[in-house]
């Protein structure tokens, strides 16, 4: 980029004018954005404080900038964000919904957030109590014996969760090696079972769009550890069957692995233990009201049956006979899956979320996460049926198979168009079971004129593409970045700023 | 969709020209569509030998990763080294320049087995 070394506090970043630069390239010599007050402690060189041996010999490369041009770097940066605090973002399988405001203060609060977790337990009697209190509720919620809240959020639950099924198969001297899988599923669960040592076999959905229980059979033996399963389904469906699953997995021995990402659909209303699932993540981060999707920290605690509680990850909270509270290692625990005691201020927000709510509350947020999606599904039918027509749970995968048969504006344009009009985009070709699809998941947190809205859009985009198909593929045109060569990154990977080349960025 | 009269077609979306013994290997153009923008294809190893309908490679786009089959069985004599700096070919010219790999088939008959044009386009709606 040719952009001059110095800030420029100027807008035509966020009109798309101009790419934003690097606050490296806002970068000049000498300039800085905080001064050291003028204190009465006399200043003293560092080599006489600390050793030669920990200091660097040539000076870390920091950007020097102004605080005037940090800030407007940032808030340019911010202003060209979407989020769910912006607008309406039906990213489906991601559960992005909007998380009440009170919550960020609770956690937020001294007592809570500026507690070193070093500190020892007599110290923290407070804290450990909460812990306690948030274990006894993620079970009450998901019908399950104990928990472990140290997973840093929803794959590593997945792996913590395998690695549970491999000590409990250990312990009763069974070696098994595979781990069955919907080819609905959501992309971590086969990416966890082979990081943690098991083979994934395949169980394919049958015309309903859920798991073919003929075929599950069929893939069932000795060797099978367990399954993994998502219910509703990453199509949204509700998995009918599940007592026949969960019957014919525990006849070879095999344990039920619960895949979090979609309980939104079932809060308060059906449990995973009910169903037969003996290990169960939640994603605290999607359901429980911390904000997501910027890279965390999230919350994955994993709820177990009690026939697997001895070997959860430790140590853990536990209240003694006396009353008081302490960190205990289970007696065959599979150790430590997170440094500390996981990411505790997302564990803090969940406990007020579900106090706030109690189990009525949580039933209200499932009934109209569910409700809300099959609006959209019913309104969009004559433009975006469903790839299953027949009742959804908490989102609804549409296809826009049609819509490219007849105009060639595929699912992607849809997702681009969207933008155009104000809306985050859909999830798009997931699950990769349906042709061109578009997985929309409104939550429980929009209102019925924003659902409206949302449909509107979309018959406006399916209308136009009849009329006017190229404005469709350029799309968007109106947002500071237009549409991204997304294939590029990938093929050409330039990962650092000094291998770039020196071409003028699409802006 | 583009379906050559000249190839043959498994029902996994692969085609085949036949030359001699040789057969040249690729992904329609029904496949490379239904891909989206490829960005990575993972090839075999040349001398390795293959049954027909197993792991042949990889072809990963910007909305999945697929998995190639082998058309016909046979030992990979030459594989498309292009595609590893430049794998947009696969979507610029799926029967030409983007062709993944050359077999030495095993049995010459089973190319007789595959698909003719008029059946691959039947089967892709094209």
């Amino acid at each position: 980029m040719s952009a001059a070394p110095g800030g420029r506090a100027s807008s035509a970043p966020l009109l798309g004018r101009d790419a934003e630069p690097t606050v490296f390239e806002l970068s000049v010599t000498g300039r800085s954005a905080a001064q050291l007050r003028t204190t009465g402690v006399p200043a003293t060189l560092l080599e006489r404080l600390v050793s030669a041996s920990y200091l660097r010999r040539e000076p870390v490369a920091l950007p020097e900038v102004s605080e005037r041009d940090l800030v407007g770097h940032f808030t340019r940066l911010s202003h060209r964000q979407f989020s769910v605090d912006l607008g309406m973002y039906p990213l489906g399988s991601c559960t992005m919904k909007y998380n009440p405001k009170a919550f960020d203060e609770i956690a937020a609060m001294p007592g809570i957030a500026d507690v070193h977790p070093a500190t020892p337990a007599p110290l923290t009697q407070g804290w450990l109590a909460l812990l306690c209190e948030i274990e006894r509720e993620l079970c009450a919620v998901t019908g399950m014996h104990a928990a472990t809240l140290q997973p840093a959020a929803g794959a590593a639950g997945e792996l913590t969760g395998l690695l549970l099924m491999r000590a409990f198969h250990a312990a009763n001297g069974e070696t098994r090696t595979k781990v069955l899988i919907p080819d609905s599923a959501h992309g971590t669960n086969p990416a966890s079972v082979t990081l943690g040592g098991y083979e994934v076999v395949t169980i394919p959905s049958d015309a309903r769009g859920l798991v073919d229980v003929d075929a599950l059979r069929a893939a069932l033996d000795r060797d099978v550890a367990g399954i993994m399963l998502t219910n509703p389904n990453t199509l949204g469906l509700f998995e009918e069957e599940i007592d026949r699953i969960a019957a014919a997995v525990h006849e070879v021995g095999g344990l039920l692995y619960y895949d979090g990402a979609n309980l939104n659909a079932i809060l308060g209303v059906v449990r995973p233990g009910d169903m037969g699932f003996d290990i169960v993540h939640l994603n605290l981060h999607k359901t429980f009201a911390t904000p997501h999707g910027g890279g965390g920290p999230g919350a994955g605690p994993v709820a177990v049956s009690e026939r697997l509680a001895e070997f959860l990850p430790g140590p853990a909270p536990c209240r003694t006979a006396d009353n008081q509270f302490e960190w205990r290692m289970p007696p065959r625990s599979i150790g430590r899956v997170h440094s500390w005691h996981g990411n505790a201020l997302v564990l803090a927000r969940a406990h007020a979320y579900l106090r706030v709510h109690g189990r009525d509350g949580l039933a209200r947020v499932a009934e109209r996460a569910v409700l809300n999606a099959n609006w959209l599904r019913v309104r969009l039918h004559d433009s975006y049926p469903a790839a299953f027509d027949r009742p959804c749970m908490h989102e609804v995968v549409l296809t826009a198979a049609e819509l490219k048969r007849t105009t060639g504006v595929r699912a992607l344009d849809v997702a681009k168009r969207l933008l155009e009009e104000g809306f985050h985009a859909p999830t798009v070709y997931f699950p990769l079971v349906v042709d061109e699809a578009l997985m929309v998941e409104p939550t429980e947190t929009e209102s019925p004129q924003t659902l409206a809205a949302l449909a509107d859009a979309l018959e406006r985009i399916a209308r136009g593409a009849t009329d006017d198909p190229d404005a469709a593929h350029e799309a968007p045109r109106s947002t500071p970045v237009r549409r991204l060569d997304e294939a590029r990154a990938a093929r050409h990977l330039v990962a650092t700023e000094d291998d770039r080349d020196p071409v003028e960025p699409r802006g | 969709m583009i379906v050559p009269d000249d190839l043959r077609y498994s029902t996994e979306h692969e085609w085949a020209r036949p030359d001699g013994r040789k057969v040249r290997v690729g992904i329609t153009d029904y496949a490379q569509d239904a891909l989206g923008d490829v960005v990575f294809v993972d090839l075999p190893a040349v001398g390795k030998q293959i049954d027909a309908g197993s792991l042949l490679g990889e072809v990963e786009s910007t909305k999945s990763v697929s998995e190639v089959y082998a058309p016909v069985s046979g030992t990979v004599r030459a594989v498309n080294d292009t595609l590893r700096d430049a794998p947009e070919i696969l979507n610029a010219d799926p029967y030409g320049q983007g062709w993944i790999c050359e077999l030495e088939v095993t049995d010459a008959a089973q190319v007789e087995g595959l698909l003719d044009a008029s059946a691959y386009a039947k089967l892709t709606g094209s």
